[in-house]
């Protein structure tokens, strides 16, 4: 079968939120006309700070929310029109916090065998079996199998939540944030088997982090957000070496390596931090973009495409490339 | 050792080396401790367990049959006043019964009460307050709605309006009170639902593709069963006094049941003269209502100790 | 020079059910005016109740005690209660992690900058005020009068974490401690925070003490850095020589986890310490890092590892020869 595995086609999510006391209900678009493709096999990292809606689309492809406009298509297939149960064999996820994502008055057995018993896969020996099995791949001593999450440290606890996510072995995972409530060195151990795991069961990955160094060292492709919009999108190399929308050089710029002869990064970005329910007109990010003209304040840019890299910028034609 | 055995020994990123101890103990362990380190819990516990055993073995332990009236020993004196016998320990009622028997009847009356009204405004508050909590927008609404109406009505004159319709017996106050005091239950479902419904692991189970009803009967319930003890047992209390209030006034349990409230209400008449009629029944419903309170604090306590002051 | 802060031997021992837990264990530094000191660890290394015991903020139940504890030339270790409360807001200040948390939402902004003020000094309100604008101002808060009126829940987190700075000023400390201040903030922010927190050390000339457990942020940021490793301090340095050559295991294991775009090479295994950081309870012998240490010996297990000194300012805690560290920092460098 060709064709991405996942596919968003214009994707849009609006709330209704009260915008004070006595002003009633305002619309608040988290997803404005998001279109991925993701291929088959690879990972695709969506990055973006608070408020660019990433978490949201999480949810939006998990079905755990309705879409307000748009599509989103498994294997060639409308998720609305699929069974809940149908997409739960085949996109599962890892969430951030290790320890609201475990519940706690369940053991360890318990949590991991859920999608077997939810789905009736096999009899009760089998789940035993399977569930000793997804602890070795993921690292876990067997002996912890009756255990509560109480008792478990934040990386074991991630490993369990890797387990559940794996143990129908899903084509997608989508991994919100996997590492970031970790200490470094848990982290490197989870990064590590999240590699090792996709490589194995040939899984695709949509990681989605705020953390760049992290979606450079994981990623094939990497899509950057903005309060809504995907404002560039291009394989991970590519977008490292030659951002090109000023959001993303400008994030770029603003990861700190650790090399002690550099000092602060300045981004030019200036304070304004926009509101969603009120974004600014045109480019959304005109008022913090340092290369924003009156152009950039009225009209909206469209996406450019070429080759394999999306810009969303008036400018992608003549911006001299920056090196990061 | 060389340094590349050491290195492929301890270079395993998969796996976490065998120096991990599982220092925390179990919740059931951590649970248990608690139970016996508090001191309300244990007293309240204690009271009630005596409370129940009276009620649970009263026919074998009760000297008579407690309606079993003789007139003409009506109004003896319990055992340590002058007059007083020992096959009446605690005397005589007007109607010749003796107290003591009625007193242990009583406590199967009051603690059946209790349990039933709970169970019945436990089952309606708790359905109402998760299904306001987990479904918010509209269901919440309407539920809300049915709460705040609810908690407008003066619960005593509506009991007293009920049964001076339909008339007073066990059954229709079981049934009263049941469906009178739920509002508790529903609020502190709702709110304890809130609080959990947007924890990933919800949304874990979500999307593992449980259904609704699977996820607030395995997911949800098991995590507010806390505040859902503690609120059983204080509208167990709440139940219990209703109804002696009710049977105080007539229009509760009728004679010839020996409920509390009913004692006292027979005892009224003779207070000046025999002043334990009243404080007899009265004192074993300040310790039956007092253990429950107990019990409902130190489950509260040993559940959630972080919320302690 | 007098150091702004000095602090020698410090300890914060937390009494639990299953024993004493040795938190703080022998820590010893010294903040120069104008440098910024980095307390660098994971979680649980010790480093915010490091920070906590020389402000005198522990929970109750924990106890401290320190050699030396001087700020400038006070003594903080005979400071009473009261004492530590005038200390704390004027002449030494912290910043926390989450401002949110942090400021009171009942109370305007204007209202707690000035109170910081009146607390402490004999001012007028109106003097406070315009103190409260001044830095404000200098914080990059924009429109600082109509500001005053805001509440904390109506400004941005990057605000937020601005206004806890000019709250921390308002007295012109001498020492900032500031724990994990932009942990909470997206990363664009971050940068602008603590470019801000650097430019106005240099200018009023005040020590900063800056904990996190991101390097990152140590090796932009920092003058002199201590790594801490369940309660102690593993090693300290100046920031080149530390990154250019850590001698501590748990240094190296901790520099070759971080993935570094450009340097590591994507799709490769990370470096990773195995196993879990033990937690120090009760009597503890021999190096609390051999259980996850690549090169640990039987030495490790019995004997006390004191902190070992090779030049002024320069040391780690290992029995290892410092040469030997330093062909293994080399080696797992060039991986």
């Amino acid at each position: 079968m060709s064709g991405p595995i996942l596919e968003t086609q214009e994707v849009t999510k609006t709330y209704m939120v009260s915008a004070g006391a006595f002003r009633g209900k305002r619309p608040l678009k988290a997803v404005n006309g998001v279109s991925l493709k993701v291929g088959r096999g690879t990972v695709l990292g969506l990055v973006g700070e608070s408020g660019c809606g990433k978490s949201t689309m999480a949810r939006l492809m998990l079905d755990l929310e309705d879409l307000s406009s748009g599509q989103i298509l498994l294997d060639g297939q409308p998720i609305s029109a699929m069974r809940r149960r149908d997409v739960a064999r085949n996109l599962q996820v890892i969430f951030q916090d290790p320890y609201s994502s475990l519940n706690p008055r369940k053991s360890v057995d318990s949590i991991i065998s859920l999608p077997l018993r939810v789905h009736k896969i096999g009899d009760r020996a089998g789940w035993t079996r399977q569930v000793e099995e997804i602890m070795d791949v993921v690292g876990l001593p067997r002996r912890l199998r009756h255990s509560f999450p109480n008792q478990l440290s934040g990386g074991q606890r991630q490993r369990v939540a890797i387990a559940r996510a794996l143990i129908m072995r899903p084509k997608i995972v989508i991994c919100d944030e996997p590492t970031s409530s970790l200490d470094v060195s848990v982290q490197a151990q989870i990064l590590n088997l999240l590699m090792d795991l996709r490589n194995e069961f040939g899984l695709t990955y949509i990681l989605i982090s705020h953390d760049l160094a992290v979606v450079e060292h994981l990623a094939s492709r990497v899509a950057v957000m903005y309060l809504g919009r995907i404002v560039e999108e291009a394989d991970t190399e590519d977008l490292f070496k030659r951002p090109r929308h000023p959001y993303t050089q400008a994030l770029l710029t603003s990861v700190l390596t650790p090399d002690p002869r550099l000092g602060l990064p300045q981004t030019h970005l200036g304070v304004a931090y926009p509101n969603p329910i009120d974004p600014p007109p045109g480019c959304t990010f005109h008022p913090r973009c340092p290369k924003a003209t009156e152009l950039c304040q009225t009209t909206a840019p469209s996406p450019v495409i070429e080759s394999s890299r999306l810009v969303e910028c008036h400018f992608t034609e003549t911006l001299t490339e920056e090196e990061p | 050792m060389t340094m590349e055995a050491v290195e492929s020994t301890l270079d395993r990123t998969r796996t976490i080396s065998h120096l991990e101890e599982v220092l925390e103990p179990t919740p059931g362990a951590i649970l248990r401790r608690r139970i016996f380190g508090h001191r309300g819990f244990m007293l309240g516990g204690i009271v009630l367990v005596l409370i129940l055993a009276m009620a649970l073995l009263a026919p074998v332990l009760a000297p008579h049959d407690p309606y079993d009236q003789e007139l003409t020993r009506r109004l003896i004196n319990p055992i340590w006043h002058a007059g007083g016998t020992r096959t009446h320990p605690l005397g005589t009622d007007s109607m010749g019964r003796d107290y003591l028997s009625r007193l242990m009847y009583g406590a199967r009356i009051s603690l059946l009460i209790g349990i039933a009204a709970m169970l019945i405004s436990g089952i309606i508050g708790s359905t109402l307050g998760i299904a306001a909590g987990y479904f918010g927008g509209k269901v919440d609404m309407v539920i809300s709605f049915m709460i705040t109406v609810r908690l407008a009505m003066p619960v005593v004159l509506v009991a007293l309006a009920v049964v001076a319709l339909i008339g007073g017996s066990l059954q229709v106050v079981i049934l009263v009170l049941g469906f009178l005091i739920w509002d508790r239950f529903a609020v502190v479902m709702r709110s304890s639902t809130q609080q959990i419904r947007s924890a990933d692991y919800i949304n874990a189970a979500r999307a593992v593709g449980c259904s609704t009803l699977r996820i607030l009967l395995t997911e949800i319930l098991p995590n507010t069963l806390n505040n859902l003890i503690v609120v059983a047992t204080l509208e167990m209390a709440r139940a219990i006094l209703l109804e002696a209030a009710l049977s105080f006034l007539g229009l509760g349990v009728q004679p010839p049941l020996p409920s509390w409230g009913l004692m006292v209400s027979e005892g009224r008449d003779y207070m000046l003269f025999s002043p334990w009629m009243i404080t007899i029944p009265g004192v074993t419903l300040v310790l039956l209502v007092l253990s429950i309170n107990l019990l409902g604090d130190g489950i509260r306590d040993i559940t959630a100790p972080e919320s302690r002051g | 020079m007098i150091p702004v802060l000095e602090v020698k031997g410090l300890h914060v021992d937390i009494p639990l059910a299953a024993g004493i837990l040795h938190a703080v264990r022998d820590v010893s530094f010294s903040v120069q005016r104008g440098r910024t000191y980095c307390l660098v660890g994971e979680s649980g290394c010790g480093k915010s109740l490091t920070a906590l015991g020389i402000m005198n903020l522990l929970p109750p139940t924990a106890q401290r005690r320190a050699s030396r504890l001087c700020l400038e030339d006070q003594d903080l270790t005979m400071a009473r209660e009261r004492q530590m409360s005038d200390i704390r807001g004027q002449k030494m200040s912290m910043i926390f992690q989450e401002p949110m948390t942090s400021l009171n939402p009942c109370y305007t902004i204007g209202n707690q900058l000035e109170e910081a003020l009146v607390r402490h000094k004999k001012v007028s309100h109106r003097e406070a005020r315009e103190r409260a604008v001044f830095l404000l101002d200098k914080v990059g808060i924009t429109a600082a009068t109509s500001r005053l009126k805001q509440y904390p829940h109506q400004l941005s987190g990057g605000l937020r974490q601005r206004m806890m700075i000019a709250m921390a000023l308002m007295c012109g400390p001498s020492l900032i401690i500031a724990d994990e201040p932009t942990t909470a903030l997206d990363v664009t922010i971050q940068a602008q925070i603590l470019s801000l927190l650097a430019s106005l050390q240099r200018e009023l000339d005040m020590g900063m003490i800056l904990i996190t457990h991101d390097l990152g942020i140590v090796a932009r940021v920092a003058d002199r850095v201590a790594v801490m490793y369940c309660g102690q301090v593993v090693e300290t340095g100046e920031v080149t020589e530390l990154f250019e050559n850590p001698l501590h295991p748990y240094t190296q294991g901790l520099l070759a986890c971080i993935p570094v775009p450009g340097r590591t090479q994507r799709g490769a295994h990370l470096g990773s310490i195995p196993g879990l950081v033990p937690t120090p309870i009760g009597d503890l012998t021999g190096c609390t890092f051999r259980n996850r240490c690549h090169y640990s010996f039987c030495d490790c297990n019995e004997k006390e590892v004191g902190l070992f000194e090779i030049s002024p300012g320069r040391a780690y805690r290992c029995l290892l020869s410092h040469e030997v560290c330093s062909q293994n920092a080399a080696r797992s460098q060039s991986k």
